[in-house]
């Protein structure tokens, strides 16, 4: 048990820092830009492809710092030749124009990389267990993902919090209009809060890449989730960002290690458990099944009853 | 939504009575008369499918257009009343219940609108984004959920029905698709004129009112969250009795119709054809269904192709190809429409420059990357065969995208001016 809790736990907050890596960039680009970036999630699966053929072409160490420039200068294009035109139509369009770029990325990479997962292997000098727990080994190699995740949460911090252009960023989170009053160059200051959102995304995707599995679905998988997170912790707010990423990555890999249905614990307060009729499954699901469908749960309930989400101050 | 029926003058009753209601019977006669001339049966396949999606996306835009809510969990409703709408049928042949089977949408209509009065109280509250995000939870939520409840959704494989097994009407069994054809187009007809005349109701019209100014709607004295709440029960209806056709003509349900990919491809059709009038989605439907089926025969990369020309839509043309022709109906009315032809007719050459170095790029791109593995590096585009490994095409076909795009900034304000010229007359654009 204490094997399972230590191990969850420590791919809980794994996840969680990574959903982060993701989120903060997203709720960024939000709070500024208002635009919920649909495509966000195919930047970091950009990372992971572009961290892949540059690790094949060079090495994973050269590609750790050149992929995520890389997606960094593809958002900032995508900002500076796609969303600055359809900013005039209004949100929904701006919305629907990150819808289909997501569409259109997945599609290319399918095009271009293949519909089957790419071979993206651990880099050799990572490629050892970091510790062993209870007979259990645990991977060099994810204990770096925690490692640079931590990192970049603390550099972000500091950015942020002590420098000019983060004082910008954040006046902007609250007061967009009255950052452009006090003359910034707003739209270059989104360009770049886009493009650096989007080159944090792919550092997700080039570490995560080689631990999870780099194919076309990876996201689809994640854009999902990662909406969750950012309108759980509550929109344009980086502290609920951080909060509702680890909460969700722990809640996920935690739920994927209990194996009990409602029917188990109806069997055990001495009820018995409908077996018949179609909605049967329905007490038959553990909770490692359900899973996958707490995140929208969660979303759901906190839309309903906290539509700020938990550190939020706006709406929309 | 545009009326152009009002503006109309009035004089000869008969005259005024045609233009009313003319367009409804040149609909009925092309939907009656389109089988008798597409006679194939993969046109009638495909014809089937459009009668199902016109409905859906008439559904959808319900909410975004008429009421400026952007959903992206609709499937919902369309997946749950098409499941509910393939076990009435399994219930009702199995225990030889005298109901036929024209009445089965209603069965996946109600459900529609069951959960949508379920699912419109808690979503609606909220209008905008947090109603997008709700919309997408709620979607999520239910495609992850037809993964598990296999007892309800069939798994993988989904749920069969069989829809000869049910009482006939006058000896009609809807064994052959032709009978298929004929019922959803029925269907799809009663419901295209039920969410018109749906606009034309106060209701109809407060959903515009809610969408263009929530603040003043609620001065007036009217609820915004009611107004949004009982569109979304009407529109889940609909949604619903699409549900309901596509599982009488697949005689299969599966948890495909209930994913966030058939909710983006409804929020595909009524974008492309435009949601800012009624035809729109119609238009949307008819047009992604035969690219649907045309485009995947001509090309393996045809879903690239399908993002980029919403992605075009988006940004050059929001109000979709319905905005495009309702641009020119100023004109129409002038009778200075000929006018721009000459403007339209020079906007061509860049515009075809750049369609086909596109095309050319991107299955030059799909050839070299995909095919030739297979195939070998030799392919024919246009007519003309070459080499997708040497340079030389991929020249062409950038040069030919920057020619098209640099042409066509370059004569843009000369189609600008002859529009305004034809629009408001010579005095009035300068």
């Amino acid at each position: 048990m204490l094997e399972l809790v230590i191990f969850s736990t420590l791919n809980g907050v794994l996840y969680g820092m990574l959903l982060f890596l993701l989120a903060s960039g997203l709720t960024l680009i939000f709070s500024m830009m208002g635009v919920l970036n649909f495509a966000h999630a195919s930047f970091y699966m950009l990372g992971a492809y572009f961290g892949f053929q540059i690790s094949q072409w060079l090495d994973f160490w050269v590609a750790l710092f050149v992929a995520p420039v890389c997606v960094g200068l593809v958002g900032a294009a995508v900002e500076r030749w796609g969303l600055r035109t359809v900013h005039k139509w209004g949100h929904v369009p701006e919305l629907l124009f990150t819808f289909g770029l997501a569409f259109v990325i997945e599609e290319m990479v399918q095009m271009i990389w293949g519909k089957l997962p790419v071979d993206y292997r651990v880099p050799r000098l990572l490629d050892f267990p970091a510790f062993e727990l209870f007979g259990t080994t645990y991977p060099a190699f994810r204990m770096f993902m925690l490692l640079i995740s931590v990192a970049i949460f603390l550099v972000l911090l500091m950015i942020l919090t002590r420098s000019r252009i983060g004082l910008i960023i954040q006046a902007a989170l609250t007061h967009p209009n009255m950052v452009a009053m006090l003359g910034h160059n707003v739209p270059k200051v989104f360009m770049m809060v886009f493009g650096f959102g989007s080159g944090l995304a792919g550092l997700a995707g080039v570490i995560a890449g080689p631990a999870l599995v780099t194919q076309p679905s990876m996201a689809h998988v994640l854009g999902p989730i990662l909406f969750v997170v950012v309108v759980f912790g509550g929109l344009g707010s980086l502290p609920g960002a951080f909060i509702a990423s680890l909460m969700i990555g722990l809640i996920q890999t935690f739920a994927i290690a209990i194996n009990y249905s409602i029917g188990d614990l109806l069997s055990t307060v001495g009820m018995a458990r409908p077996v018949q009729g179609m909605l049967s499954d329905l007490w038959q699901v553990t909770v490692a099944q359900v899973g996958p469908v707490v995140p929208y749960l969660m979303l759901v309930l906190i839309l309903i009853f906290r539509p700020t989400g938990l550190m939020g101050t706006r709406e929309s | 939504m545009t009326d152009t029926t009002l503006t109309a003058p009035r004089g000869n009753p008969a005259l005024d009575l045609l233009r009313r209601y003319g367009i409804w019977v040149i609909a009925l006669i092309v939907m009656l008369v389109l089988p008798k001339i597409f006679t194939s049966g993969a046109a009638l396949t495909t014809m089937c499918l459009m009668g199902i999606m016109i409905v859906f996306s008439l559904a959808y835009n319900m909410l975004l257009g008429q009421t400026g809510m952007l959903s992206f969990g609709h499937a919902v409703y369309y997946g749950l009343g098409g499941f509910l709408a393939v076990h009435a049928m399994n219930v009702i042949s199995a225990g030889k219940l005298p109901i036929p089977l024209p009445v089965v949408p209603l069965v996946g209509g109600l459900m529609g609108l069951i959960f949508g009065f379920i699912f419109g109280a808690v979503s609606t509250r909220r209008a905008g984004t947090v109603f997008a995000m709700i919309s997408l939870g709620l979607g999520e939520l239910i495609a992850s959920l037809s993964l598990i409840l296999r007892g309800f959704f069939g798994g993988e494989e989904g749920i069969n029905a069989n829809r000869t097994k049910m009482l006939s009407l006058w000896g009609v069994r809807f064994g052959p698709q032709i009978e298929v054809y004929y019922l959803i187009a029925s269907w799809c007809f009663v419901c295209m004129i039920a969410m018109y005349a749906f606009t034309r109701t106060p209701l109809g019209r407060m959903c515009n009112a809610v969408r263009d100014n929530p603040e003043r709607a609620e001065f007036v004295g009217y609820s915004t969250q009611m107004v949004r709440f009982i569109t979304f029960c009407i529109s889940g209806f609909f949604a619903g009795i699409a549900g309901g056709l596509a599982a009488i003509n697949f005689e299969l349900m599966n948890a495909v119709n209930i994913s966030g990919a058939q909710s983006g491809s409804v929020l595909l059709m009524a974008y492309i054809g435009g949601i800012g009038h009624f035809m729109g989605p119609v238009l949307g439907a008819v047009l992604v269904v035969l690219l649907q089926v045309f485009l995947s025969d001509l090309t393996g990369a045809w879903m690239l192709y399908f993002g980029l020309i919403f992605i075009m839509m988006v940004m050059f043309a929001p109000g979709g190809i319905a905005g495009l022709i309702m641009l020119h109906l100023p004109l129409w009315q002038r009778g200075t429409l000929l006018q721009i032809v000459p403007a339209y007719a020079v906007m061509l050459v860049p515009a075809l420059m750049g369609v086909a170095g596109a095309v050319a790029l991107i299955e030059t791109a799909h050839h070299q990357l995909v095919k030739t593995g297979t195939e070998g590096p030799a392919m024919k585009l246009f007519g003309i065969a070459y080499n997708s490994n040497t340079v030389l095409p991929w020249i062409v076909a950038l040069a030919l995208i920057g020619g098209g795009v640099v042409l066509g900034k370059l004569w843009g304000p000369h189609m600008a001016d002859a529009y305004s010229n034809a629009a408001h007359g010579k005095e009035a654009s300068k």
